[in-house]
């Protein structure tokens, strides 16, 4: 039995961690242990990545290796149908409130391309331009016009068009997946949505009645073009940890209207420049690496704003090592150096004080250069026909090759 | 669309614009094509395909004999002393869509073409007739300037002429006096080589000595000025060409690898493996570049798809 979060989550002395805000206790670090703990879900251990290795016959994922995505529910599932034969479908989504990606919001679609990949399964990634307008105070068509312009830099990771759908949500709401709207809208009440999402009195209906288009997508029949039939068909959602109250409400609905749960595999939250105490904040372009981005942007903000964990002189440096607990160089590297054994080595040598902090920063620019770089050269690839083609309701027959 | 040189005839014809043509063999320059229409009393043209490093197109078409400086021309398009430089020869196919020592104002008929800037030799206005290519190199054909005028204007151009020997001092006070041919808007092509990736509406707005990112630390959005693509990157290879041609994608492919080959051969390590360097190199090959050419040919396959929904949506039925 799984513990549904019905208390108001907004309690003075804890974090808090919703889909609206994610802040630590104190302004001190988010405790991942407790958030587990809280939400109910599950760590994801070595075995899982061991096995993962094992199923797809290639190495697991630089976030699957370094615990970037740490947590599950119903993660081994999947994994048991999969060895029997049995596929199942990604959904992954993205709320499109500005133009500017930094490379935290590229995480979650980098893990999934590499799911897409190694699986060979098919994927549905949702743009909440109505989630956006709503909260966001957006007009309907910026919205719009935003969900098109992330869609190009989500489509710039790598996703295979023969096998991925790209929608938003005042395109498709509608048929099918209206109707498995309002079949989860009938199973959650009023006073429950306030629980697990913290709204009040003051917020609009529109907010209110939002949970279950984020919800239906874990459902193949809400996409009748392309799981005809296959109502049978399991969904693993690749998410950050804050928007497990959604799949919460979606997972104690499923078995109610004759769905399979959809499963989760979650990640950390990716640190802003200034550390985990600091905030990615859009209008700090300071606080993070864009997509956009020049190579000249990037060693300025590394060099200049980037909170580090060395000490204040080199010979204290020296003698006492860097505090790799705080050093955002480091905590970078660990999502984005590919090589295990140069990572360990950096850790080692800058933890006991033998490199410095300007020779960390110095490989974490090349590293972050390479990523954007490859990025930009891909979005420039990237045509209005080719985020048409993406998001046409067309059939994808090949969508498990 | 791509125009042939066979509608382009026709589209002269029905514009009433007289011209003369002349087929002869394929020539590939202003010297090959005057020894076969040399003397039929036009002026022989040379046209330039040029590109600035905002990869801003241009067309320069001139008299045979008029000089023309790139550095003073580059100056005073606002565009600094070395801003001009010659166009690949994939652009010559992709924007103009024509082949190797064809470029011709009649090019700026094509679609892919339209953000091309175009400059005109005043000197054409005083010659009876002048000489160019109609999108193909085995045809030259002669009109008078009022005709090219008469066609620019059908396609929505304004034909301006300009004295390309004159070198007027561009400084502070003396603001660039082509600075207004410089093609403005940051609009995406289909076709275009290099995309920049569409930011908010503020464009892109060129002035003499205008740079683009300035690191100074803003507190509002980050910068929306559009990023030159740098023609290096990291890895020192091409950056990415969005298209569908098998040949530029193996050559692409090609291209990494052998950069990696060589650079994992050296003396150190020939030394360091000896006989085994081939098996290691390969190994190394394979490891470092598997992921970046799956993206590669991923993006191929997603460009390849998308052109062939494009066309699947605007197929119209067989009437019956």
């Amino acid at each position: 039995m799984e513990k549904v979060e019905d208390q108001n989550p907004q309690q003075e002395e804890d974090q808090v961690v919703n889909p609206w805000e994610v802040s630590a206790k104190d302004g001190g670090k988010i405790d991942y242990d407790k958030l587990i703990d809280k939400f109910g879900c599950q760590r994801l251990d070595q075995s899982f990545v061991d096995r993962v290795q094992r199923l797809t016959s290639r190495p697991p994922h630089v976030f699957l290796r370094r615990g970037v995505f740490f947590a599950h529910r119903d993660f081994n599932d999947i994994l048991d149908a999969y060895e029997r034969g049995q596929k199942f479908y990604l959904y992954t989504g993205r709320g499109p409130s500005s133009e500017a990606l930094h490379l935290g919001h590229l995480i979650p679609f980098m893990f999934t391309k590499y799911l897409q990949d190694a699986f060979k399964v098919p994927l549905v990634i949702q743009l909440t331009d109505d989630e956006k307008c709503m909260w966001k105070n957006l007009s309907v068509e910026e919205s719009q016009r935003l969900a098109r312009e992330n869609a190009k830099d989500i489509i710039a990771c790598g996703f295979d068009i023969s096998k991925t759908f790209i929608f938003s949500d005042f395109d498709y709401v509608g048929g099918a997946f209206y109707k498995n709207m309002v079949k989860v809208a009938k199973c959650v009440t009023y006073n429950k949505v306030v629980g697990i999402f913290g709204f009040t009195g003051e917020d609009h209906i529109g907010k209110v009645s939002f949970p279950p288009v984020q919800a239906v997508p874990s459902f193949p029949s809400s996409f009748p073009h392309l799981f005809s039939g296959k109502d049978d068909l399991r969904c693993l959602i690749p998410c950050a940890i804050d928007q497990d109250p959604y799949f919460r409400m979606t997972r104690d609905v499923a078995p109610r209207i004759g769905y399979h749960k959809p499963a989760l595999i979650e990640s950390l939250f990716f640190p802003a420049l200034q550390g985990e105490t600091g905030k990615m904040s859009a209008s700090d372009p300071n606080s993070a690496i864009y997509v956009t981005d020049s190579a000249k942007d990037i060693k300025y903000k590394v060099n200049k704003h980037a909170f580090t964990g060395g000490q204040e002189t080199i010979e204290k440096h020296r003698q006492y090592g860097a505090n790799l607990e705080v050093d955002i160089p480091i905590k970078y590297l660990n999502f984005f150096l590919e090589d295990d054994v140069e990572l360990e080595h950096i850790k080692k040598a800058y933890g006991a004080g033998r490199m410095l902090t300007g020779e960390v920063k110095k490989r974490l620019i090349e590293v972050l250069t390479e990523i954007v770089e490859r990025h930009r050269r891909a979005r420039a690839a990237v045509t209005d026909e080719m985020v048409d083609a993406f998001m046409a309701v067309r059939p994808l027959p090949n969508m498990f090759d | 669309m791509v125009y042939s040189k066979d509608q382009l005839l026709a589209r002269l014809k029905e514009l009433q614009i007289d011209f003369s043509q002349y087929e002869h063999p394929v020539v590939l320059t202003v010297e090959a094509q005057a020894k076969y229409v040399g003397n039929v009393g036009g002026a022989l043209s040379k046209n330039l395909f040029l590109k600035d490093k905002k990869h801003r197109y241009y067309v320069v078409s001139a008299l045979a004999d008029t000089k023309v400086d790139m550095k003073v021309l580059s100056q005073r398009l606002g565009l600094g002393k070395g801003g001009l430089r010659m166009a690949p020869e994939e652009a010559l196919g992709e924007i103009l869509k024509v082949p190797l020592g064809c470029v011709t104002p009649f090019a700026l008929v094509n679609e892919s073409a339209s953000h091309v800037s175009l400059l005109l030799d005043k000197g054409f206005k005083t010659q009876e007739c002048c000489i160019f290519h109609p999108l193909s190199n085995d045809m030259s054909i002669s009109l008078n300037a009022f005709g090219l005028d008469k066609f620019l204007k059908s396609i929505g151009r304004d034909p301006t002429y300009i004295d390309l020997e004159a070198n007027p001092p561009v400084g502070k006070d003396q603001p660039p006096d082509l600075a207004s041919l410089v093609p403005s808007g940051s609009t995406v092509l289909p076709d275009l080589l290099e995309k920049t990736p569409s930011q908010d509406s503020s464009g892109n707005h060129p002035s003499a000595g205008n740079n683009s990112t300035a690191v100074t630390a803003k507190a509002d959005k980050p910068s929306n000025a559009v990023q030159n693509v740098k023609e290096k990157s990291v890895n020192g290879v091409r950056p990415l060409i969005p298209s569908t041609d098998a040949g530029k994608f193996v050559e692409e492919l090609l291209d990494r690898t052998s950069t990696l080959l060589l650079s994992e051969i050296s003396e150190d390590s020939i030394k360091r493996h000896g006989g085994q360097l081939g098996a290691e190199v390969a190994n190394n090959i394979k490891k470092c570049l598997r992921e970046d050419l799956k993206n590669l040919a991923t993006i191929f396959k997603n460009t390849a798809y998308t052109e062939g929904f494009y066309a699947g949506t605007h197929y119209q039925p067989k009437r019956l």
